[in-house]
């Protein structure tokens, strides 16, 4: 009784009192708190522009409004000359490229392809006044637009067509009166609607952010971080933190979750361990397009069909073009899970320069670079955005169309709805060799989703990933990941072992039994 | 006719780790199992909570049982021997059909046949000091420290896994041999009872009775505080 006491107390209860200690204490994050604290205070602006001499006046012309912010914010225009939201264009190195100088500004993307010949229109979204052309002063100041992301009114309007200009008519005494840090809606101005639309290109940046609940945007939502997109895209001298990569190659002046909630955000160390191979959104945004839909597809190569010898649009139930003469096919989805592949940061672009390699199942317009061995990379969810894009299949080249015209006649796509002449005045504008002939490639983008954070009760949970069945991972390739990974032959073996050990004693008791009914039987005989 | 008697082998620690050891690989094997993704049944999260609280409850009394083993000298049970290897080999292929009798009497002092040395050796510098490596290698190779992850030098989390599988087949197949072989003794029952109540009855033959008077003698109390008992000295054992 004694021993069995003294057996108890050293072994048994060890046991218990480990068991106790490594259970899961269920503490109140206090990180997370002081966060919602912190980001909760609204901001309060030092000045108020309404009390300025300078802006008691209107204004009629967009460059003066530009000279009269930086009579007073005298070096900001020279900084903004060296912004990417200017110069759409940054210095990168690429792997295998060297030192680049690629942006908005010599890309081509998997939606309206590139701005080249289409200024005008495109770079309506472009902070500042007037590029329509080749001919853009890109280092003069008072081309700078600082209302775009500066107006507090949410009312400043750019033209369509006019090429950054603002819509004129508007009242620019108020706007400049109610400037101020950049809103969501500043910032949503041009991001929601990258593409030609509202959530066309991103799936996660789109005007439902301005009003939806945390459960869309936890951070944006208005009930619950109600943040500002400057809250994490922080800017010093108007350099913002934040890379896209449909533009961006390094992994360098990123907006990253752990700037806030560290690199060690949860109570559960289990799930820290998970943060050096996945990325936060990976489980946090667990579907994007929440709201509104995103376009997954876009086939070039159906654009300039008619009917009744007139362009047409076909929508689906949910009242998006699934077809317009226009632009071709199209494929829109709401809530949609993302792709998942490795990411350490830094990507290329496919160039103009670039040979079309036909002998791949696509061409990638912008290349993600990561694998399972690098310990730079995490396992990223991602927007595919896949397409068919023209191409020359004697230079083998991608070809730029001319899409937008201010009239007809001048070989517009949008407008004229003849791909050849189309093609023929993109590259002529280009200045780039073209055969004349065109065909269409299939194309894929990637778009790294890291909007529309959800709140953590809805994060992805384990069994998501770690089972055989559909695991969101099962396109990951070079990770063990338990639960979902496995090994054909060692699997087979071992069960092969299991079932030759069951086998084996099922075969010697049965022998057993009937030998010893035979003795039993002899020694009744 | 074989001869009977009532034998004291397995003392109260010895049972205690056996039962302990024997509910904690099988419930090892089954969160394991299903984190390895073969079924479904705590659901993942919970096998890997369960399958990570039993290994330190395994790896807890791995360590008292060295202990335990290195004070009473039970290692030396362990110590494999050729010496009728052949002979049980024998016994379980033919001998036993024939209702032979166990070529290797079971005392207190060698109440392990060769054969079972040898496995439960193996057991004992093979499979679980592999099992426990790889299943701390598991757990730590990468760790939260200063606020942020770092990584022991486990450059393949598969090399790593691989073999916690294997050797999770190789300890179910030892299990299921293992289950069978109880029925063995000298009833079906008698080597399940005597894991139990410490108490075996053995085969014996007149005139082959071990030198030894301890086996006779229910000694197994006292012996639970090693050196209590003048008689037990495990360096006499023979077989």
């Amino acid at each position: 009784m004694k021993n069995t006491v003294t057996f108890i107390l050293s072994v048994v209860v060890p046991l218990i009192i480990i068991t106790v200690v490594l259970r899961d204490a269920s503490q109140e994050n206090k990180l997370l708190a002081e966060l919602r604290e912190e980001y909760s205070q609204p901001h309060i602006p030092s000045v108020d522009h309404s009390k300025h001499e300078a802006l008691q006046r209107d204004f009629d012309n967009p460059h003066e409004i530009t000279a009269t912010c930086i009579s007073c914010h005298t070096e900001r225009g020279e900084e903004l000359l060296n912004s990417f939201h200017f110069t759409w264009e940054r210095e990168d190195y690429i792997e295998g490229r060297g030192v680049t100088y690629l942006g908005k500004k010599n890309l081509l993307n998997n939606f309206c392809t590139g701005i080249f010949s289409n200024e005008a229109t495109c770079n309506r979204c472009h902070a500042g006044f007037g590029w329509e052309d080749m001919d853009f002063d890109f280092s003069n100041q008072y081309n700078v637009d600082c209302l775009v992301c500066h107006d507090n009114t949410g009312t400043y309007e750019k033209l369509r067509g006019g090429a950054g200009y603002p819509e004129p008519g508007q009242d620019f005494q108020t706007i400049v009166q109610n400037v101020g840090r950049p809103t969501k809606t500043n910032c949503g101005y041009c991001h929601f609607h990258g593409g030609g639309g509202n959530n066309v290109k991103h799936g996660d940046l789109e005007e439902a952010l301005l009003t939806a609940s945390r459960k869309v945007d936890v951070h944006m939502g208005v009930d619950g971080g109600n943040m500002d997109c400057v809250d994490c895209h922080t800017a010093t001298n108007h350099v913002m933190k934040g890379r896209y990569y449909g533009v961006s190659s390094s992994n360098t002046r990123r907006a990253t979750c752990e700037q806030c909630h560290t690199a060690t955000p949860h109570l559960d160390q289990m799930l820290n361990t998970h943060v050096s191979k996945i990325a936060c959104q990976t489980c946090h945004i667990p579907e994007y397009a929440k709201v509104n839909a995103t376009k997954m597809y876009w086939d070039w190569s159906t654009a300039g069909d008619l009917q009744d010898g007139k362009a047409f649009e076909l929508f689906d139930s949910q009242g998006n073009p699934i077809y317009q003469s226009i632009k071709g096919d199209a494929a829109w989805q709401t809530n949609v899970v993302p792709e998942y592949m490795w990411f350490n940061g830094t990507a290329d672009h496919f160039l103009l320069s670039d040979k079309v390699d036909t002998t791949e199942a696509f061409l990638r317009i912008n290349t993600l670079f990561g694998s399972a061995d690098d310990p730079e990379s995490r396992i990223i969810p991602s927007k595919v955005h896949r397409g068919r894009q023209p191409y020359d299949p004697v230079y083998m080249s991608i070809l730029q169309a001319k899409l937008w015209d201010r009239e007809e006649g001048k070989g517009a796509l949008w407008l004229d709805l003849d791909w050849e002449r189309a093609l023929e005045e993109g590259m002529k504008y280009l200045d780039r060799p073209y055969s004349g002939q065109w065909d269409f490639v299939d194309t894929e983008m990637y778009l790294p989703v890291n909007h529309m954070v959800s709140p953590a009760s809805e994060a992805l949970t384990c069994a998501d990933c770690h089972t055989r069945n559909n695991s969101r991972m099962q396109f990951v390739e070079g990770a063990y990941i338990p639960g979902k990974t496995t090994h054909a032959a060692i699997d087979t073996m071992g069960v092969m072992l299991i079932i030759l050990s069951l086998l084996g004693v099922a075969t010697h008791a049965i022998i057993r039994y009937f030998s010893y009914k035979k003795m039993n039987n002899t020694s009744k005989a | 006719m074989a001869k009977t008697e009532n034998v004291y082998i397995y003392k109260l620690y010895e049972r205690f780790w056996h039962w302990t050891q024997a509910f904690l690989i099988f419930f090892l094997a089954l969160t394991g199992f299903e984190v390895h993704g073969s079924f479904t049944f705590f659901g993942f999260e919970n096998a890997v909570d369960l399958h990570n609280k039993a290994a330190w409850a395994f790896i807890i009394l791995t360590v008292f049982t060295i202990f335990w083993h290195f004070t009473t000298g039970e290692w030396k049970q362990y110590m494999p021997t050729t010496e009728n290897l052949r002979l049980q080999a024998e016994y379980y292929v033919f001998g036993i059909f024939r209702n032979a009798p166990h070529p290797t009497r079971k005392t207190v002092l060698s109440k392990l046949n060769p054969l079972q040395r040898l496995v439960y050796l193996s057991l004992k510098i093979l499979v679980f000091p592999v099992m426990i490596a790889s299943g701390l290698a598991y757990m730590f190779y990468r760790y939260p420290s200063q606020g942020e992850i770092k990584e022991l030098g486990v450059s393949s989390l598969e090399a790593v896994a691989y073999a916690h599988t294997i050797g999770a087949y190789v300890l179910m197949a030892f299990v299921i041999v293992h289950l069978y072989l109880i029925t063995t003794g000298h009833t079906l029952t008698s080597n399940l009872k005597a894991m139990v109540t410490g108490w075996e009855e053995l085969e014996t033959e007149e005139g082959t009775i071990p030198e030894s008077k301890t086996a006779k003698e229910p000694v197994g109390e006292k012996l639970e505080k090693p050196g209590a008992d003048p008689k037990f000295k495990p360096d006499n054992y023979n077989i």
